[in-house]
């Protein structure tokens, strides 16, 4: 029943800050709205106990991610770069991102299984720790798109090395 | 409903205890500044001032509660908040003694980890919406040190996860009194050096105070803070001291316990309450704290940031390496 109860709690509070996040016009409190967001979907983890995704959640999301965004607001003046053109205009462009995010979502529900068969049981992920197994499964059967992610990854920051240098090249602008 | 109970007054006593501790570390701090500078410190109310912090207390209470007229209301009022709720929330998966702990986490590291991160906020936040220059560079100069911080952090602290093979404290205290020194400082020496370093500047302390440098910035993001919302701030940053010396003390000096070699030579040490060895690491490392401040001026923002990006990441990775080394070939 708690969990219920809980997980309704978490739900309601992802579903209306992720709305409120999209429709303020203080990008400050829309950022806020969704660290709210980020923190509650944590929660969600939490009661399926994955504890260490919900930590990693928080750590990365709202510990990392969202204080990137915030940088980014302090440092440029946004006041004067965004006028009243929203960025996606075009009715086209909003009808192909909700088809696109419709057939993930469709794809996620097929995918869905209620009883998993698998090698990793809840009776294993007992017994061995969850972030043990986590780790296990992720150094050894996933290892090639670890590695692939990682090197994705490295590229952005290569790529802001490069900005750098060539604006100090050219003097600072 | 009993355990309810018992949960509740465990960790009343916890944080009230610890509530005590800030009040005289703020005299104690006073003192051995005061001492390092040949001062006496606070020396008239009560014997030898004893009774300082309780009179600070006291006026800061009844001081009035100002908002700056164009600051963001809400968010302003409930920034010191955020920041206090999400380091005392760190207090409740210390383990003080080894069954002492208030909620033992099997990924209590990761918790604090993951709390400190959110207590960022409070600083950009305080800092944004008191709609003042000197609050937001204090802000903005926060972030960028916590952030950058906390990699070197996460990294020193990974070495001493993969030594011990758990992310849980008591786990981690246990596999150390079980190695032959009895504390990780030692063979990784380099990954408690950085600990040490990112410690001051994940809880914006001297040397790496810029946050709040009194001399550029007025007092950075609490410049427009005042009586109890003010007081919440400091409280906060005298926890978050608190929290990093039992982490250090816990993850690299051994917690409760004693190195057994030790104990082998003078075995009468081993009656000593394990409390009372984890307090003297804590203690030793507060007064460290405040004799750095004591003794060293404030680095520019550039070094601060050449010392987080270019010295102590680098040497967190190699500490990691080590201990990797360390494991699969020495070590078995």
């Amino acid at each position: 029943m708690l969990v219920q109860i809980l997980f309704g709690y978490f739900a309601f509070v992802i579903v209306f800050s992720s709305f409120m996040g999209i429709t303020r016009k203080n990008i400050f409190h829309s950022l806020l709205w969704i660290l709210l967001m980020f923190l509650h979907m944590g929660g969600i983890y939490l009661l399926l106990n994955a504890e260490f995704i919900a930590m990693v959640q928080i750590i990365v999301y709202a510990g990392a991610i969202l204080v990137m965004f915030l940088f980014v607001l302090f440092l440029f003046n946004f006041k004067e770069e965004i006028n009243e053109k929203i960025f996606l205009s075009s009715w086209q462009a909003r009808l192909y991102t909700v088809l696109i995010i419709l057939f993930i979502f469709i794809l996620g529900l097929l995918s869905y299984e209620q009883k998993y068969k698998g090698p990793y049981t809840i009776d294993l992920i007992e017994k061995q720790g969850h972030t043990k197994t986590i780790g296990i499964a992720l150094f050894n059967e996933y290892l090639l798109l670890l590695l692939v992610l990682g090197f994705m990854l490295l590229i952005p920051l290569i790529g802001v090395g490069l900005v750098h240098r060539r604006r100090q090249k050219n003097g600072n602008s | 409903m009993i355990e309810l109970i018992i949960m509740f007054i465990k960790t009343a006593v916890v944080f009230g205890i610890v509530l005590a501790h800030v009040a005289y570390t703020t005299y104690a701090e006073r003192k051995i500044i005061g001492r390092a500078q040949a001062r006496m410190g606070p020396m008239e109310v009560g014997p030898h001032g004893l009774l300082q912090p309780i009179a600070d207390f006291i006026k800061i209470f009844f001081k009035e509660d100002i908002v700056p007229m164009n600051a963001e209301k809400f968010i302003f009022q409930i920034a010191p908040l955020i920041i206090l709720v999400f380091t005392m929330i760190n207090l409740t998966v210390i383990p003080f003694e080894r069954n002492f702990i208030l909620a033992d986490l099997n990924i209590g590291l990761l918790f604090i980890l993951a709390s400190a991160s959110i207590a960022v906020y409070g600083i950009i936040l305080a800092g944004w919406s008191s709609n003042s220059r000197y609050s937001f560079l204090g802000g903005i100069r926060s972030a960028s040190q916590v952030l950058s911080y906390e990699i070197a952090l996460g990294l020193s602290l990974a070495g001493v996860v993969l030594a011990a093979g758990s992310l849980s404290l008591r786990d981690i205290v246990i596999a150390q009194h079980n190695t032959a020194l009895g504390i990780y400082a030692i063979p990784q020496i380099i990954g408690f050096i950085v600990f040490v370093i990112s410690a001051f500047a994940e809880t914006n302390r001297a040397p790496f105070d810029l946050p709040e440098a009194e001399t550029e910035l007025v007092a950075g993001y609490l410049t427009e803070y005042s009586a109890f919302r003010y007081a919440l701030f400091f409280l906060a940053e005298y926890v978050a001291m608190y929290i990093m010396a039992s982490l250090c003390a816990l993850c690299f000096l051994g917690g409760w316990t004693i190195p057994k070699f030790i104990t082998q030579i003078l075995p009468f040490l081993e009656k000593v309450p394990g409390i009372l060895w984890f307090a003297i690491k804590v203690y030793a490392f507060i007064f460290l704290y405040i004799w750095v401040r004591a003794t060293l001026p404030r680095y520019r923002f550039d070094q601060l940031l050449n010392i987080g990006w270019k010295v102590l990441i680098p040497a967190g990775i190699l500490n990691l390496l080590i201990v990797a080394f360390i494991k699969k070939f020495l070590a078995g």
